[in-house]
């Protein structure tokens, strides 16, 4: 008898840790910063103390051009960022997707940008782009052309190329991962069939890849929205706030300008958009599914 | 596997060999510059023409070196303390979070008492939520509300103790900022070892309990040793992120418990950057991840792929 509640209770006890875990430190906060956001809220103060103003953050901000270039600029960077990633590591797998003795090497090699920490990423990258020590402004001099002012003019730029250096190794692997699963019978199907390499790419690989670089986009874009110390590193959001994306504003919008209450509407603005974009991603993917699972069904009757 | 070797062309191999370079190009270009003096690295004899020192790393060593190194007169960068923080943070949230992250998916898992699409989705619904979001509200609540009361008995003993400002709060603790990175990496390694504890088969569960284990035992003794690959993996990625984080633990850190990423931030934010110095410490934070990466890279490679193709 007693036994037998133990075990009703088991799957409880072990579950129990995780959840008391993730409702103190992950739920609780999240609603402890929609209710701040209504409050007209500086650290000093304890959210009890602080002033209700109702949505008055939320159209602050609205009305903010700050708020809207530093959004625009979150926007180009996370767009420019999956897609040149996304076309970068697909091609990178097409193309390295046969047996070469030493793959596995070569995949350790490619991992190691996104495993070193962002911060040394910044580092890295600051140092290349500086504009008289630098790597590249030297190897622009040593063969004669005009230096470029990576982090000033075209700051926005350089970043996404840091950010692509370090990321595409990721969409590279899983891309891979996913070819190398496809179904050998379909390939070999098309090969007699004689499909040159382009018609099997085309018609083949990349529709039945779909399902996967989808998700593999979509985990991109969420991390894209995430991206904060490399840039802090690099630019601290200057020059002016041509690479200050979102996350960075709220952190300085905290710890700078002392407004909790604004930075915690600007969270949920983020939030929101990034609840937005998971949801469509969802809804693509399945409508992608049934629409694949339809054209499977109809070239099954055609054979 | 020789037939197509040979057929591979020799454009193909530069392509591979320019890759290679310009993925880990960087990090060599960091690792020869930390061993220059930065008269060197600024005067721009570009190139591998340079006496290696290791002056950059006794510098940013200098308050765990047993000997006192000529050219350093001030300790400014306490890195060495930074190092052993970001190593208490990152040890001991990586062990929790498995320990913690395997019971529950385990319960997830076996017990079928709730869907795993709910899992999947809420896992992907708290991965997208970023650091800087939970910025405001750890700040707030650390500081504020998790503390330990002055007039309370356990705040009262700890302050008749340590001393300080009266409450005692999570903020500025080791525990405040372990307990963040447990609780952002949970979700993340549960949906990893779920995938791996599923292959594991019934029947040995049942085998044991026959045998009279219980569910503990069951657990321990049989499940854990069974997924260590999946452990492995989680263990990387957990660790990882634990050691490389720096905005929540900026917000927590105080004097005391500094990790590394906040030590090199805020040196790059001067305006006169010494590069060799920087680049020691920036070459010492990525040690740890590069020898994982190097040993273990297939476990990096499952674990991505488990989370990405089957979330």
């Amino acid at each position: 008898m007693r036994r037998s509640v133990a075990n009703r209770l088991t799957p409880y006890m072990f579950l129990a840790p995780a959840a008391v875990i993730m409702a103190i430190a992950l739920l609780y906060p999240l609603g402890y910063m929609i209710w701040g956001s209504f409050r007209d809220w500086n650290p000093s103060q304890t959210i009890g103390e602080a002033e209700f103003v109702g949505l008055k953050n939320y159209v602050t901000l609205w009305n903010d051009p700050n708020f809207h270039e530093s959004l625009g600029v979150t926007l180009k960077f996370a767009f420019f960022v999956v897609s040149f990633e996304m076309v970068i590591g697909v091609g990178l797998a097409l193309l390295l997707d046969r047996d070469i003795r030493g793959m596995s090497v070569l995949r350790t090699l490619f991992i190691l940008p996104m495993m070193i920490a962002p911060v040394v990423v910044g580092l890295m990258w600051r140092y290349m782009y500086h504009p008289t020590v630098g790597t590249f402004n030297r190897f622009l001099e040593d063969i004669g052309l005009p230096s470029v002012d990576w982090l000033g003019q075209h700051a926005l730029m350089s970043i996404i190329i840091a950010d692509i250096w370090q990321w595409t190794p990721f969409i590279f692997i899983l891309s891979l991962a996913a070819l190398q699963s496809l179904p050998s019978s379909a390939l070999e199907a098309a090969r007699i069939d004689g499909a040159t390499g382009w018609q099997q790419i085309v018609h083949i690989k990349l529709p039945l890849m779909m399902p996967v670089l989808i998700v593999t986009a979509l985990l991109r874009l969420i991390d894209a929205f995430k991206v904060l110390e490399v840039i802090l590193v690099m630019t601290q959001g200057g020059p002016g706030l041509s690479t200050e994306i979102l996350a960075l504003r709220i952190s300085r919008t905290a710890t700078e300008f002392r407004e909790l209450g604004v930075a915690a509407a600007m969270s949920n603005y983020l939030l929101m958009l990034l609840l937005l974009l998971t949801v469509a991603m969802f809804a693509f993917n399945r409508l992608q599914e049934i629409r694949a699972a339809r054209t499977r069904a109809a070239a099954e009757e055609g054979v | 596997m020789a037939q197509s070797n040979t057929r591979q062309n020799p454009a193909f191999y530069a392509v591979i060999s320019v890759l290679v370079i310009m993925a880990i190009g960087p990090v060599l270009l960091m690792f020869v510059n930390s061993f220059k003096l930065d008269v060197d690295i600024i005067s721009g004899s570009s190139g591998l023409v340079f006496l290696p020192t290791i002056q950059n790393y006794e510098k940013a060593l200098c308050d765990v070196l047993w000997y006192q190194p000529d050219h350093v007169d001030f300790c400014s960068l306490k890195f060495g303390g930074a190092f052993i923080n970001s190593l208490i943070i990152a040890l001991i949230s990586t062990i929790l979070t498995l320990v913690i992250g395997c019971m529950a998916a385990y319960a997830l898992v076996r017990f079928r008492f709730m869907g795993r699409d709910t899992v999947s989705m809420s896992t992907l619904m708290v991965r997208m939520v970023p650091p800087a979001v939970l910025l405001v509200p750890v700040f707030g609540l650390w500081n504020n509300e998790f503390c330990l009361d002055k007039d309370g008995l356990i705040g009262g003993a700890i302050r008749e103790m340590v001393g300080g400002r009266g409450d005692v709060c999570l903020a500025g603790t080791h525990s405040g900022i372990i307990l963040i990175y447990v609780a952002m990496n949970l979700p993340f390694v549960i949906w990893i070892l779920q995938s791996f504890i599923v292959q594991v088969p019934r029947s040995l569960e049942e085998a044991a309990r026959v045998d009279g284990a219980g569910p503990f035992q069951v657990f321990f003794k049989v499940v854990l040793p069974l997924i260590k690959p999946g452990l492995a993996a989680a263990a990387i990625f957990t660790f990882r992120i634990a050691w490389n984080e720096y905005l929540l633990a900026s917000a927590l850190s105080d004097r005391d418990t500094k990790t590394v990423p906040i030590l090199i931030v805020n040196n790059m934010s001067e305006f006169n950057v010494e590069w060799g110095v920087i680049m020691a410490t920036g070459m010492l934070l990525a040690i740890p991840p590069i020898i994982f990466t190097l040993f273990a890279s297939r476990q990096i490679i499952t674990g991505m792929t488990a989370g990405a193709v089957k979330g």
